[in-house]
């Protein structure tokens, strides 16, 4: 292998029933940031049938060409279609670095791949760099969150790595972004395809699991009530975020214990965590701690929440909250 | 039916603590158990044992305490056990393993290879789809049930983001599970007797394989932990006692700076 041969950063945009994830995007938009270091191109690789007409939307998302795969063997992922398609489409073009979402697609599809490319791969990273020797380097948690491992591939191309949704940021649509739109017809060995799909069943969701939240709106004791709570439903729509609470509120009766962070309730990482009127119980903290931003208010100076908050404001959170939403409603409107 | 289940020992994560000076892991202590998705994956394997009768045969790769593992798998059910263990196979990343136990596989008959989805110490979630690869396999990911037609097929419950699918998959196939789906039984009496007095655990070298050398241990790993550390302590972001309007400013400035509006 010619490390030299091997050029630009491949993204495996998922689509599910020819829905673009979200995670692709989030993919794209770091792979720009990465593609500026090593001054090469952001490719996606996009798979699934009937789905031409959305190439675009990824070259507004960052993508610089898009391979297109459009076949009715792709309709839905299946591990060797995909495989096989990708697989060709590595051998063609040689990426140096290629990145999948770290799903249930992305986590079976990455290792099948690696394993055919004889190249190393790194699951489920929180954090992708680009080293003075222009290498990948793949940082990672492992043992339960315990330890963190910077990863690298330096003898193996591609470098390959699958990212966790969520962590990585989008940018901004930009539908003035030109880019090149390549047809790619794989050819299949279909005797290789033992799987069938017999059906897919969606779960009907009437609330979203705070879990996946990726704002949480989270009340505690000094929001008090159920019209305390209204305003704070107030401020979580403005923002498609979702109300998460305390203990105190749930065993109080105010709220259901499916929203319950905590110890007792649930471990929540969102990419924004308002805490209003908690004051921050370590069982409370053990469940919220790891958002990768927090904002805290509450009343007492000295709550624990300030603690682990990147933003504190000691105040009323009644008076702060209603000003905070239609604050935000304008700032909203106004883009 | 000839069924191989591939079981890891681990460090039982949750009693993993960091000392707080060092900043490093305390091991000292911690339990190793079977993991628990591949606990889980027996459990199936011993299911379809029970209704169709099949032969199981459980491996792992490790040092030679993991012969404990083998043992516990043993008085659960299973028929033969097989610890791979040798220096050769050490500093091996998922790929290596993954090829160290392709070639484990290659010496023995299977019609069905079971592995848990991940492990909890690398919770990687490679080594199975890779073995399956190895082999030419089909595999089936986050397996959350499985029904047998007895003979060719098998009918699989597959998790998913969404809720779950419907597979069918053809034998000899690859199939990495979920432990929450499947209880393990507990060992019996007699179980643990046989384990001890009836079974030998076959302790293989790598010479007992199917591979090439190349591919194994540190030499056949194309990824390398350049670093490895624990987490960071947060530093507590800054506090203002301000009026309500300030208190706005200042939270609409974090979220512009953070994108989140």
């Amino acid at each position: 292998m010619n490390k030299s041969d091997y050029k630009n950063i491949f993204v495996f945009v998922e689509q599910r029933d020819g829905e673009i994830q979200p995670v692709g995007l989030e993919l794209l938009g770091k792979a720009n940031e990465l593609a500026k270091e090593l001054n090469e191109k952001v490719v996606a690789m996009f798979l699934g049938h009937n789905i031409k007409n959305q190439c675009q939307t990824l070259v507004e998302y960052g993508a610089d060409q898009v391979i297109c795969a459009d076949c009715p063997e792709l309709k839905d992922y299946l591990t060797e279609q995909y495989s096989q398609a990708i697989y060709q489409i590595v051998q063609e073009y040689k990426p140096s670095i290629l990145l999948f979402g770290a799903t249930t697609i992305g986590r079976d599809l990455g290792p099948r791949l690696s394993a055919r490319l004889t190249t190393g791969l790194t699951a489920d990273c929180t954090k992708l760099e680009i080293s003075e020797e222009k290498e990948l380097m793949m940082t990672r948690p492992a043992f339960g969150g315990n330890l963190m491992a910077t990863i690298m591939c330096t003898e193996h191309r591609p470098q390959m790595s699958t990212v966790r949704p969520g962590v990585m940021q989008k940018m901004d649509r930009d539908a003035s972004r030109k880019g090149e739109i390549i047809d790619f017809h794989p050819t299949f060995d279909t005797s290789k395809f033992k799987v069938k799909l017999i059906k897919k069943v969606k779960a009907v969701k009437d609330k979203m699991d705070i879990t996946e939240a990726k704002v949480l709106v989270s009340g505690g004791r000094g929001v008090g009530s159920t019209e305390g709570f209204k305003t704070l439903k107030k401020l979580a729509d403005t923002m498609g975020a979702e109300v998460a609470s305390s203990r105190s509120m749930v065993d109080a009766g105010i709220m259901p214990h499916d929203v319950q962070v905590g110890q007792t309730g649930k471990t929540v990482r969102p990419n924004l965590y308002f805490a209003i009127g908690i004051s921050g119980a370590i069982q409370h903290l053990a469940g919220m701690e790891e958002s990768d931003l927090i904002i805290a208010i509450n009343k007492d100076k000295f709550a624990p929440i300030f603690g682990v908050s990147d933003l504190g404001i000691v105040g009323d959170c009644h008076k702060i909250v209603p000003l905070l939403t239609e604050r935000l409603q304008k700032e909203i409107q106004e883009k | 039916m000839n069924i191989v289940v591939c079981i890891k020992q681990v460090p039982d994560t949750t009693e993993i603590k960091i000392d707080p000076v060092k900043g490093t892991l305390i091991r000292d202590g911690v339990p190793s158990i079977m993991n628990p998705d591949d606990k889980g994956g027996l459990e199936v394997a011993l299911q379809l044992k029970d209704k169709f009768g099949a032969h199981v045969t459980v491996i792992t790769m490790g040092l030679p305490m993991a012969e404990a593992i083998l043992r516990e798998a043993l008085a659960m059910g299973a028929d033969r056990a097989i610890l791979l263990t040798d220096r050769k196979l050490a500093g091996a990343d998922t790929l290596a393993t993954s090829n160290a136990i392709a070639g484990l596989l290659r010496t023995l008959d299977y019609d069905l290879v079971i592995t848990g989805r991940q492990a909890i110490d690398g919770d990687t979630a490679q080594v199975g789809p890779q073995i399956a690869e190895h082999l030419g396999l089909p595999q089936v990911s986050y397996v959350a049930g499985v029904e047998y037609d007895g003979k060719n097929t098998l009918t699989i419950r597959k998790e998913d983001e969404d809720a779950y699918q419907i597979l069918e998959v053809e034998l000899p196939a690859v199939l990495t599970v979920l432990a929450p789906a499947f209880k393990p039984r507990y060992m019996t009496v007699s179980g643990i007797i046989n384990a001890y007095d009836t079974h030998e655990i076959e302790i293989w070298g790598a010479d007992k394989i199917d591979v090439d050398e190349k591919k194994l241990g540190l030499n056949g790993s194309p990824t390398r932990v350049k670093k490895s550390f624990t987490k960071p302590q947060k530093v507590a972001g800054e506090v203002y006692e301000v009026t309500p309007e300030e208190a706005v400013g200042l939270i609409v400035s974090k979220l512009k700076e953070k994108f989140i509006i």
